[in-house]
C-alpha cells in the first residue's frame, strides 16, 4: 500500500487551484466526455455497481445499487440531492473537497445525473460552510458558462441538467436523508417514515437519490479509470460472504483529537486506528499516550487504546462493538482526558440536536445528557450506569424504537464507554470525582 | 380473504376463544388468535381491535396522517407461513405504520413489547409535570391510562424537568398547558390536515420542542377545539370547560349536535341538571370525528336562569294541568267553528317525533287546521374544511362541512308535515295567513336557542295582534311571547328525547343528559297531555309510531337507531 496515490485530493495536495481552467488543465471533465460520448446511462451505473464503491456518508450503502431501486421507465423528473450537510462531529471530509476541488465534485455530479436520468441536482450545503458553498457556486457558475450545466449538455443533446445550491437550516438531523429532504422542502428536518424510501418518493415526492460529497467525487474517478481499478483499492469483498460489499476505493480520514497533525488524509480502507494515528497523525500530542479514539464520527461509539488494531473500513468497527465505520473521522484522546468529560460532550451534542419526534430518542438523548452532567459533577450513583446502559441499547432504529439512525448514534457512544470505561465511570460515582474543569468544552 | 393472527390476552371471565394457536416466539410461547380480515385495508392497531387487543397509541389517529414518532404502539410482527411456521422479524416495529397481509402475526404480550412499552411512557414521564390533580385530563387522560395500563410503576428520573412557560389562549377557545404536552403532533396535523389553516407548528428541537402558533397568529379556525379532544393529554385545553369540573363526576349521553344540519354526533356531558360540555362522537355515517366550535360552545342556553321556566297565561304564572286543559279548550273550540282559523308551526328543532304528535292533535281537532314549519336559519353558504392556510375554499373533497342551515331537524319536521298535509307550509305562509286575517288561533311550537336577532322579528310579532289565541311554547321570551295569551317553557335539545334527521338523510337519536329546568316539561309530554293521551313520553313506543304512521320514517320500525343512526334516504355516492 505504500505506493497509494492519492487520488480524491490530488489537485489539493498540489494547492492546485479550484477553477475551471485549472480543473481542466489537470484533466478533468475527461470523464463526463468519456460518458457523454461512448457510454450510456446504464454502462455509468453498472461501472458504479461493478466498482463495489459504498456510499461516503456514513451508512455505506452500494451506492450504484441504490440508483437501481429507483422506478424503471419513469416519466421524471428524478432528482439527485447531494448531501452536503456534514455535521457529524469531527468530520470535515467533505469541506475540503468544496472548498478545494469543487469540479471534481460537480463532475461526479454530472455524470450521476446522466446515469440516473436526473435533470435537477440539489446541492444541500451545510450552513455553516460558507466558504464552501460559495466555491461550489462559482464551480457551478462556471461550468453553465462553459455549457458544462444547462441545456445539452457538452452538446449532448437532450441531456439537460440544473444543480441549486441549498443552504441548510443549521440542524445535524438535516443530514440524514429524509430530513435534508423535508428541509429542502422548506420544512422542517423531522426525517420521513419509511417506506416510501426517497428512490421511489422522496423530494417533492418524486424519485430521489441522495449522495455524499465525496461519493460523487469517487464516482468521477470511477468513470475516468474504470470499475476494476477502483476495486483493486482498498479491502475487496469476502468471497464467502456474498452479500459482503467490501471497501474499495480510495477514502478520506478526518484526523482530530490530541494529535500532532491534526487533517485529512486519503488512503485506502483497512489500515487500523493505530496506524492511522502514527503513521498520519504524527502519533499523541505532546508525547503522551493515547487513552482512546472515537473510530468514525462521534455516532459510531468510543474505543479504549487496546482496541487500536481495528480496522477501519466497513466490516472492522462492528467487530469491536461500533456501530460502523461512519464518516471515517477518527478522533484521539490523551491519557488525562476525562471518558466522562467526553461522554458529556458527545450527549449534549444528540440532546442538542435530536429532531424531537421520536419519544425514545427525544427523552433518551435528554436524560443521558442530564446523567452523565450530574456523573461528572461528582454526584452519580451506580444505578445510573445501568440505566445508560439500557437507554443506550433501546433508542434507534437498531432496536426498532425510532424514525431514524440519529438515536443509534447517540445511544451508541454511550453504551460503549460505559461498558469500555466502565472502571473510570465508577470511580467517579465511588470517590465522588469531579472533572476538573466543568466549563463546557468545545463549542456548537 | 386475508387472515391475521393477533396474540391472545386471557380476558376476566371469559373462556378461551376456540382455534387459538400456539407459537413460540424467542422463549416465550404465545397464543395466537386468527382473524378474518377480508380486503381490509388495515394496519396492526386496526387489526388487533378486530379481536377486543387494544394496542396503546398516541401520534395515530384514524382521521390524519401516519407519522409513527410517539413509539407506543410498538409490537412484534412476523408472518405465519403456509406450513404453520411462524417467523417474526427481529426488532420491534410500530403498529400504526405497519400494514397487515394476509399470514401476519401480531404480538404484544412478549417481555419484549412490554419492554418497549414501559420504555416510551418512562420517556414521556421524563419531561411530564404529572400535575394530575389540577390537569383537566385527569380521569380521561391516555397517559394516565396507560401508564396504569403499561407502564413502570415508579420513576428512575431523578433530574430536573423541563418547564416551559404555558401558554394560555393559544387562540380563543384553547389554552396550551406546554410542559404536558407529549409531541404527537395529533394538533399540528388536524390545522394542517382537516382545517387547513395551519395556525399550528412545532418550535425548537428535541425535548425542548414545543406547540406554538405562528408569530402574530391564533389558533382560531370553526374547528380549533378539536385539538382538545386530540390531545392525548391535557396539553390542550378548551377554555370553556377549562377548571369548571371533573370529568370523572360527569355522566355522559350520546346524542346528537342541535347546531346545524350536518348533525354531528356527540357524547353530551353533564352533571346535576348542568350540561358542561359537548364533544364529538365518532360516526363515519354523520361528520366523522370532529365537530365545530360554534355546536361544541353553542350549549350555554340550556343552563340560562333567564329561559321561559313556568307556564304563564298573560304574564301570569299557571299550573300546566290548567293551561294544557285551557288551551286544549280554546283550540277545540276555535277547531270547530272553522278549522281553518287554527295553525300551528312546528320549528326545526323539534324532535320528529314531537312534530308527529303536534301534528296528530292537529288533526285531531279538524282535519282543516293548517300546519306550517318554524323559520329555517340559514348564515351564510355550507364551510367547508380543509380550507387553504388564508381560509379560502380548496377544490378537494370537503373531510368537514358546517352548514349553513342553522337548525337540527328541519328535513325531519318537514317530512311529518308532508305525511299531514299536501303542501309543505313555510314560515312565510304562516305570517301571510295571519296578515289576510285568517286565523283566529295559532300554536307556535318553536323552542328556539336564544342566539343572534332571535326567530321572529317585532315587525312580524306585530302581525300576531291580529289573532285572537296565540301559544308560544318556547325557550325564551321573544317579541311574540309579549303578545302570547299562553306562553310555555320548552325544552331544549338536551333535556329531551327523540330523532333528529339529518342534511342527508340520517336518522340520529338526541338523548337527554339533564332533566328538564324549573318546571319545564319536554315538548312531547305536553303534546301528549293536549292529546289527552295518558303517559309518559317514551322515545321507543313514539318512534315505532312514527315510523308506522310516517311513510318516511318506515326504517324505524325497531323503535331504535343505535350508535350512528339510520339512513332515510340512500346516502349520496352511495
Ligand atoms: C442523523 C444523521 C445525520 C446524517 N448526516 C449526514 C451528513 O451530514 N452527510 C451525509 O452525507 N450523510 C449523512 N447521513 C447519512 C444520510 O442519511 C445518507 O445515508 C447519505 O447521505 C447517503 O449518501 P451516501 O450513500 O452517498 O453515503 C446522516 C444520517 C443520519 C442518521
Ligand atoms: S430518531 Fe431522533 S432525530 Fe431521528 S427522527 Fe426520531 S427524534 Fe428525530
Ligand atoms: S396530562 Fe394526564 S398524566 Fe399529565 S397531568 Fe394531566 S392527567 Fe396527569
Ligand atoms: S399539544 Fe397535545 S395534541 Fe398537540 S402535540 Fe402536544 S400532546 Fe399532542
Ligand atoms: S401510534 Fe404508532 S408510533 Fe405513535
Amino acid at each position: 500500500m505504500a505506493d497509494f496515490e492519492p487520488v480524491l485530493l490530488r489537485r489539493i495536495l498540489k494547492n492546485a487551484s479550484p477553477s475551471l481552467e485549472a480543473y481542466r488543465g489537470d484533466g478533468g471533465y475527461k470523464a463526463l466526455e468519456k460518458a457523454l460520448n461512448t457510454m450510456t446511462p446504464q454502462q455509468v451505473t453498472q461501472a458504479v455497481i461493478d466498482s463495489k464503491l459504498r456510499g461516503r456518508g456514513g451508512a455505506g450503502f452500494p451506492t450504484g445499487v441504490k440508483w437501481t431501486f429507483l422506478p424503471k421507465g419513469h416519466p421524471g423528473p428524478i432528482y439527485l440531492c447531494i448531501n452536503a450537510d456534514e455535521s457529524e462531529p469531527c468530520t470535515f471530509n467533505n469541506r475540503i473537497l468544496m472548498d478545494q476541488d469543487p469540479h471534481q465534485v460537480i463532475e461526479g455530479i454530472i455524470l450521476s445525473s446522466y446515469a440516473i436520468g436526473a435533470t435537477t441536482a440539489y446541492y444541500y450545503v451545510r450552513y455553516e460552510y460558507g466558504d464552501a458553498t460559495r466555491a461550489t457556486q462559482k464551480a457551478i457558475d462556471e461550468c453553465y458558462a462553459a455549457g458544462l450545466l444547462g441545456k445539452n449538455i457538452a452538446g449532448k443533446q437532450g441531456f439537460n441538467l440544473d444543480i441549486f445550491v441549498h443552504r441548510g437550516a443549521g440542524a445535524y438531523i438535516c443530514g440524514e436523508e429524509t430530513g435534508l429532504i423535508e428541509s429542502l422542502e422548506g420544512k422542517r428536518a423531522w426525517p420521513r417514515i419509511k417506506p416510501p424510501f426517497p428512490a421511489v418518493e422522496g423530494a417533492f415526492r418524486k424519485p430521489t437519490i441522495v449522495n455524499n460529497v465525496e461519493t460523487m467525487a469517487c464516482i468521477t474517478h470511477i468513470v475516468e479509470r474504470g470499475a476494476d481499478w477502483f476495486r483493486s483499492i482498498g479491502v475487496p469483498p469476502d468471497p464467502n460472504n456474498p452479500r459482503d460489499n467490501g471497501s474499495t476505493g480510495p477514502k478520506l480520514f478526518c484526523i482530530s483529537g490530541h494529535v500532532n497533525k491534526p487533517g485529512v488524509v486519503e488512503l485506502p480502507m483497512g489500515l487500523t486506528v493505530r496506524d492511522l494515528l502514527e503513521k498520519h497523525g504524527g502519533g499523541i500530542w505532546e508525547g503522551k499516550k493515547a487513552k482512546g479514539a472515537i473510530p468514525g464520527g462521534v455516532s459510531m461509539g468510543v474505543i479504549p487504546d487496546t482496541e487500536f488494531d481495528m480496522r477501519l473500513d466497513f466490516n472492522g468497527p462492528a467487530k469491536y462493538g461500533c456501530l460502523g465505520l461512519g464518516t471515517a473521522a477518527v478522533t484521539y484522546f490523551d491519557q488525562d482526558t476525562s471518558i466522562v468529560d467526553v461522554l458529556y460532550n458527545i450527549c449534549r451534542f444528540f440532546e442538542h440536536e435530536s429532531c424531537g419526534q421520536c419519544t425514545p430518542c427525544r427523552e433518551g438523548t435528554g436524560w443521558m445528557h442530564k446523567i452523565v452532567d450530574r456523573i461528572r459533577k461528582g454526584q452519580g450513583r451506580y444505578d445510573d450506569l445501568k440505566i445508560l446502559e439500557e437507554v443506550g441499547d433501546q433508542i434507534g432504529i437498531t432496536p426498532g424504537t425510532t424514525i431514524c439512525g440519529l438515536a443509534d448514534g447517540a445511544g451508541w457512544p454511550v453504551k460503549l464507554a460505559v461498558r469500555k470505561f466502565r472502571s473510570e465511570f465508577e470511580s467517579y460515582i465511588k470517590n465522588g470525582k469531579k472533572t476538573h474543569s466543568l466549563t463546557l468544552v468545545g463549542a456548537h | 380473504m386475508a387472515t391475521v393472527y393477533v396474540s391472545y390476552t386471557p380476558k376476566n371471565d371469559e373462556k378461551q376463544p376456540e382455534g387459538l394457536i400456539q407459537a413460540t416466539i424467542g422463549k416465550e410461547t404465545v397464543a395466537l388468535l386468527p382473524v378474518e380480515i377480508g380486503n381490509e385495508k388495515l394496519n396492526c392497531i386496526q387489526a388487533a381491535q378486530k379481536v377486543g387487543t387494544q394496542i396503546p397509541h398516541y401520534c395515530w389517529h384514524p382521521a390524519l396522517t401516519v407519522v409513527a414518532s410517539c413509539r407506543m404502539c410498538l409490537v412484534e410482527v412476523g408472518e405465519r407461513k403456509p406450513d404453520g411456521a411462524v417467523v417474526m422479524q427481529p426488532r420491534v416495529v410500530p403498529g400504526c405504520q405497519t400494514p397487515v397481509k394476509d399470514g401476519t402475526v401480531i404480538v404484544t404480550t412478549t417481555a419484549k413489547v412490554h419492554g418497549a412499552q414501559q420504555q416510551t411512557l418512562e420517556g414521556i414521564l421524563l419531561n411530564h409535570p404529572l400535575d394530575c390533580p389540577v390537569c383537566d385530563k385527569a380521569g380521561e387522560c391516555m397517559l394516565q391510562d396507560y401508564t396504569y395500563g403499561y407502564g413502570r410503576a415508579t420513576s428512575r428520573m431523578i433530574e430536573q424537568k423541563n418547564t416551559p412557560a404555558n401558554k394560555p389562549n393559544l387562540g380563543p377557545n384553547v389554552s396550551l398547558f406546554t410542559d404536558r404536552c407529549i409531541m404527537c403532533s395529533r394538533c399540528v396535523r388536524f390545522t394542517r390536515e382537516v382545517a387547513g389553516t395551519a395556525e399550528l407548528q412545532i418550535i425548537n428541537r428535541g425535548n425542548h420542542a414545543e406547540i406554538n402558533v405562528f408569530p402574530g397568529e391564533a389558533l382560531d379556525n370553526k374547528l380549533a377545539s378539536n385539538v382538545v379532544d386530540l390531545c392525548p393529554v391535557g396539553a390542550l385545553c378548551s377554555n370553556d370547560f377549562l377548571y369548571k369540573h371533573r370529568v370523572w363526576n360527569l355522566k355522559t349521553v350520546d346524542s346528537v349536535c342541535p347546531d346545524c344540519s350536518t348533525g354531528c354526533s356527540i357524547h353530551l356531558d353533564g352533571n346535576k341538571n348542568i350540561v358542561y360540555r359537548l364533544r364529538p362522537r365518532d360516526n363515519p355515517k354523520a361528520q366523522g370525528h370532529f365537530m365545530c366550535d360554534e355546536g361544541r360552545l353553542g350549549y350555554g342556553y340550556v343552563n340560562s336562569k333567564d329561559r321561559i321556566l313556568k307556564p304563564t297565561r298573560l304574564g301570569k304564572a299557571i299550573l300546566w294541568k290548567d293551561a294544557t286543559k285551557d288551551i286544549r279548550e280554546t283550540f277545540e273550540l276555535a277547531a270547530k267553528k272553522d278549522g281553518s282559523t287554527v295553525a300551528m308551526m312546528v320549528s326545526p328543532w323539534m324532535t320528529s317525533e314531537e312534530a308527529l304528535l303536534l301534528a296528530k292533535w292537529a288533526r285531531t281537532l279538524s282535519r282543516d287546521v293548517r300546519l306550517a314549519l318554524g323559520p329555517v336559519p340559514t348564515v351564510g353558504k355550507d364551510d367547508h374544511y380543509p380550507k387553504d392556510r388564508r381560509g379560502n375554499d380548496l377544490n378537494s373533497a370537503p373531510k368537514f362541512t358546517i352548514r349553513a342551515e342553522k337548525c337540527p331537524n328541519k328535513k325531519g319536521v318537514s317530512e311529518v308535515l308532508k305525511q299531514f298535509q299536501l303542501r309543505l307550509h313555510t314560515f312565510e305562509d304562516l305570517l301571510s295567513w295571519v296578515d289576510a286575517g285568517q286565523l283566529q288561533a295559532v300554536y307556535l311550537a318553536a323552542g328556539y336557542p336564544p342566539r343572534g336577532q332571535g326567530w321572529i322579528t317585532t315587525e312580524q310579532a306585530d302581525k300576531f295582534k291580529k289573532v285572537q289565541t296565540v301559544v308560544v311554547h318556547d325557550l325564551a321570551t321573544s317579541p311574540v311571547s309579549d303578545i302570547a295569551t299562553w306562553v310555555l317553557p320548552a325544552a331544549a335539545f338536551a333535556e329531551k328525547e327523540g330523532t333528529f334527521v339529518n342534511h342527508a338523510g340520517l336518522a340520529q337519536a338526541v338523548r337527554w343528559g339533564v332533566t328538564p329546568s324549573g318546571d319545564c316539561r319536554t315538548d312531547g309530554q305536553v303534546f301528549l297531555d293536549l292529546l289527552q293521551r295518558r303517559g309518559l313520553a317514551h322515545v321507543g313506543t313514539l318512534r315505532k309510531e312514527l315510523a308506522k304512521e310516517v311513510r318516511y320514517f318506515a326504517p324505524l320500525a325497531e323503535g331504535e337507531l343505535g350508535e350512528y343512526g339510520i339512513h332515510l334516504e340512500t346516502p349520496q355516492g352511495a
